[in-house]
């Protein structure tokens, strides 16, 4: 068997002047893209890494090359922007270090590591830019575990780079623009959207309306995605509370079953669920990298503590895009930009542009206007408070709400990583990123006290999950 | 400044990992009262992220005595937490490669020495080592195999033990750090940091790798080095193997070893073990180190090269330079007791450690041999100072 004392670093064979600080980019999404423009275009020589086949990221994923859809059945009303973000990508291409399907599986100070399909790479960084992305929050649902549940970027994800839908009648459950947005776009390919199902209500929206004015053209596609399924006589219910996804573990999904805002009982059958609460941004390699978090109380959800340009607490780290905040995709764009010129800045490359204010300006803007979204419409709460004990929370390892909160209540675990030693929520594969949010308002609850008292998990690595194999010299 | 009322007992216990929750559990079977103070949660640091084997092979003979009597806890625990943290006696073996033959009667010997002390080994070569064991690879020559050992969820014990202690009427203070330790007559006084004081006659140390700090305040230096061990886990696979295997080996970095449990996850352990930073209170795997551990562990069973690792966690340990923990009455002042720096194999000792000290507090006297953990034994050794870790990130 072949041995070595040390794993030598493999650093790619990046010839490049020595006076040069080594950036890396994570993410070939809206955010990296800009990013690594930028610092191109101030002659730096940047390396992204992607787990993606393809540049885009989630929201402007590439289709595989044989596949011939245009950029307006692909992208709808983005198409612009897409085809603008993947030209420029095109652009970079020989300017630009690019390793795709790559994951960044862990980073230690000053170097990222990295599995490259079965071979490892320790990339030593001066500079690196986290533009990991967003998943998609999820809210357990009774029979969430069962086949035929998606969530609404992996329905995304099955239209967009498979040209398939994830079933023949789709209930599309849920709350935020997502929700409206794949839901149109299937109806659009030609799929039956069995029902759009929102839990939070029409008079939100009103209340939001003052901040979500900060993108009026934003708004109105929202406002045409709405119509165009009412148009087509989707069944479009708001301000509904789900009870259970039924099925068999044999069969899957075959309805689901919800209370309307007047109270009724209704249930809508289909054979695939799309499920989605807005996203939540892709940490672990920020808390990897040591970076300070905070409570954020509108989303209450955890973030990387940030500068106005992407700046993170730890020297070297910057963050930009939805993997910071959840923001959309054109200030994702801005923040990549910004994160650039920070990076320039600190290593004394460039002066801040002039254009810099204006880009500061814009992402304040969508700031504003992303604290609306989450105003009309909100993470639910209501509907944790009401899970039912025989709904399985944490689909990795099998734990219901009723075993969680027993342990909450019988062990005193009042703090999430506690809860998550004795109940294993939050062990599994996914360590966390379905459950996570969920399991932090049962035990808040169960505990009788504040989310923010609850803390968040810490995130370990590996990011995803690594083969053993890999390991392997020659494997 | 606020007045804080003092609390008062028989004993005080710094430190609600294992070895201190255990004791306040055995101090209050003894119907001694006990205030047990812990910085963060019971059982958070070593006790809680470590591999979790329960094994009496591979100690020295002259610690038996005290495995044995953990042992016989192990087998009780049940009933005597009150829950159940997952222990299953399903075997320990020790296993050694082809180009270490000489390992194999270094087996046997050890195997004959401890089989007058109740360990009884069976040494396994050949075909029926495959025949039985047929997941260990090619490379593997022999066995040493316990059956009486196994293997239990760190995460749950030392919880189990403070609450069961508490329920028998211990008083536990989880995030209390302690501030000062002092005596003045004949009882100690410990002030935590928000001002809350402590009193009693006798003070057990059982702070883990940040127990120097006590000792040496009382003129007993103990030279503990913090360090973290590698560990990680993969995703669930049907469950075939029972027994905890280990890599018999003088090299660090070849010491590998591992264990399924009936929820199917294989958790694995050994390796070369990280540099930690105790005041950071978290410790990182470093990634090298999961990569070689990753290759050694396909050496000993290479079936495990088709599972993904889900996730790895790491801890702070306290070292001593014998791997020999500081056990027993301080040699400077009376009424103050130690329990700490079990460099990473104190898991099994657990119970027993809690028993022992609790026989030792009440009665004065223990049958369980102690003279090799005396704190004296480090009298002029230099003491390192705390190595900074490239694993820790600069704040």
């Amino acid at each position: 068997m072949v041995e070595r004392d040390v794993t030598a670093p493999e650093l790619t064979a990046l010839t490049r002047a020595t006076t040069q600080p080594r950036v890396l980019i994570v993410g070939a999404g809206p955010a990296g893209v800009r990013c690594a423009e930028t610092l191109v275009a101030a002659g730096v020589k940047p390396t992204v890494i992607d787990e993606g086949r393809r540049d885009g990221g989630q929201i402007y994923r590439r289709q595989p090359e044989t596949f011939t859809r245009s950029y307006r059945s692909l992208y709808g009303t983005e198409a612009d922007r897409a085809e603008a973000l993947h030209r420029c990508f095109d652009g970079l291409r020989g300017r630009i270090e690019y390793l795709p399907e790559s994951l960044a599986w862990n980073v230690s100070p000053s170097c990222l590591h990295v599995l490259q399909q079965l071979r490892h790479l320790e990339l030593a960084f001066d500079a690196l830019v986290l533009c990991t992305g967003a998943t998609d929050r999820l809210l357990p649902v009774k029979g969430w575990n069962l086949a035929g549940t998606f969530s609404l970027g992996g329905a995304q994800v099955a239209l967009k780079s498979q040209a398939c839908a994830i079933g023949r009648a789709v209930v599309f459950l849920g709350t935020g623009p997502l929700l409206y947005l794949v839901a149109s776009q299937y109806l659009e390919a030609g799929a039956n959207v069995a029902a759009v199902l929102d839990v939070s209500a029409w008079p939100a929206r009103l209340a939001a309306l003052p901040e979500l004015l900060a993108a009026p053209r934003t708004l109105l596609k929202g406002l045409r995605l709405t119509a165009a399924l009412r148009r087509a006589a989707v069944p479009v219910h708001t301000g509904i509370q789900p009870i259970e996804i039924l099925g068999t573990a044999l069969e899957g999904v075959r309805g689901v079953v919800c209370r309307d805002a007047r109270g009724r009982r209704l249930t809508v059958g289909c054979d695939a669920v799309a499920l989605g609460l807005h996203l939540r941004p892709e940490t672990q390699l920020a808390d990897l990298a040591g970076c300070e978090f905070r409570f954020d109380t509108d989303t209450r959800q955890w973030a990387p503590r940030l500068d106005a340009d992407g700046r993170s607490s730890v020297a070297g780290v910057y963050l930009a895009g939805d993997g910071a905040r959840v923001l959309g995709a054109a200030a994702a764009e801005v923040a990549g930009r910004l994160a650039a010129m920070a990076v320039l800045e600190d290593f004394r490359l460039q002066a801040p542009g002039s254009e810099r204010p204006a880009l500061r300006k814009t992402r304040s803007r969508l700031t504003r206007f992303a604290r609306g979204l989450s105003k009309a419409f909100p993470w639910p709460v209501r509907h944790v408070a009401a899970l039912s004990d025989d709904t399985v929370i944490c689909r990795c390892e099998c734990v219901t709400v009723g075993e969680l909160r027993q342990i909450v209540s019988g062990t005193e675990a009042r703090e999430v990583n506690r809860a998550k030693a004795f109940s294993r929520v939050g062990m599994g594969r996914c360590q966390g990123r379905y459950c996570g949010h969920a399991a932090a308002e049962v035990i808040a609850q169960a505990a009788r006290v504040p989310l923010e008292q609850v803390g968040r998990l810490r995130a370990q690595a590996p990011v995803k999950p690594v083969p053993i194999a890999a390991s392997q010299e020659g494997a | 400044m606020t007045h804080h009322a003092e609390h008062v007992a028989d004993v005080a216990i710094v430190g609600a990992g294992l070895m201190g929750s255990a004791a306040a559990f055995f101090l209050r079977r003894r119907d001694r009262s006990v205030l047990l103070i812990e910085r963060g949660l019971a059982g958070q640091q070593a006790s809680g992220v470590n591999f979790g084997n329960v094994r009496r092979q591979g100690r020295p003979m002259r610690q038996l005595p005290l495995a044995n009597r953990s042992s016989s806890w192990w087998r009780r625990m049940p009933e005597l937490v009150g829950m159940d943290v997952e222990y299953l006696q399903y075997g320990h073996m020790r296993v050694c490669y082809r180009d270490r033959p000489e390992r194999v009667a270094e087996f046997e010997a050890y195997a004959r020495e401890v089989r007058p002390l109740g360990l009884d080994l069976e040494i396994i070569g050949g075909a029926a080592l495959r025949e039985r064991f047929p997941f260990l690879g090619p490379d593997v020559l022999a066995a040493s195999y316990s059956a009486q050992d196994g293997h239990a969820n760190p995460r749950l014990v030392a919880p189990a033990f403070a609450r069961a202690a508490r329920r028998l009427g211990a008083q536990v203070f989880e995030n209390t750090a302690v501030a000062h330790l002092g005596k003045s007559g004949e009882d100690f006084r410990i002030t935590a940091e928000d001002g809350r004081i402590f009193c009693a006659p006798v003070v057990l140390i059982t702070a883990g790798a940040w127990a120097h700090a006590f000792s040496s305040q009382v003129g007993e230096p103990v030279p503990l080095i913090g360090r973290g061990p590698t560990m990680c886990v993969t995703e669930p696979v049907p469950y075939h193997i029972r027994p905890s295997v280990g890599v018999s080996t003088p090299l660090e970095r070849e010491s590998v070893y591992f264990r399924q449990i009936p929820r199917g996850n294989v958790i694995i352990g050994g390796s070369t073990r990280g540099p930690v930073v105790p005041d950071l209170w978290r410790a990182y795997v470093q990634p090298q180190n999961t990569l070689s551990q990753l290759r050694q562990i396909q050496r000993l069973a290479p079936a495990l090269a088709r599972l993904h690792v889900i996730r790895v966690w790491s801890g702070i340990e306290g070292y001593t330079p014998d791997d020999m923990p500081v056990m027993g009455r301080s040699e400077r002042v009376s009424g103050l007791y130690y329990a700490f720096g079990f460099s990473g194999s104190g898991f099994q000792l657990g119970p027993g450690v809690g028993d022992v000290m609790a026989e030792l507090i009440d009665t004065g006297a223990t049958d369980v041999p102690l003279e090799d953990y005396r704190p004296c034994r480090f009298a002029g050794i230099s003491i390192p100072q705390p190595a900074t870790s490239a694993a820790a990130f600069s704040e």
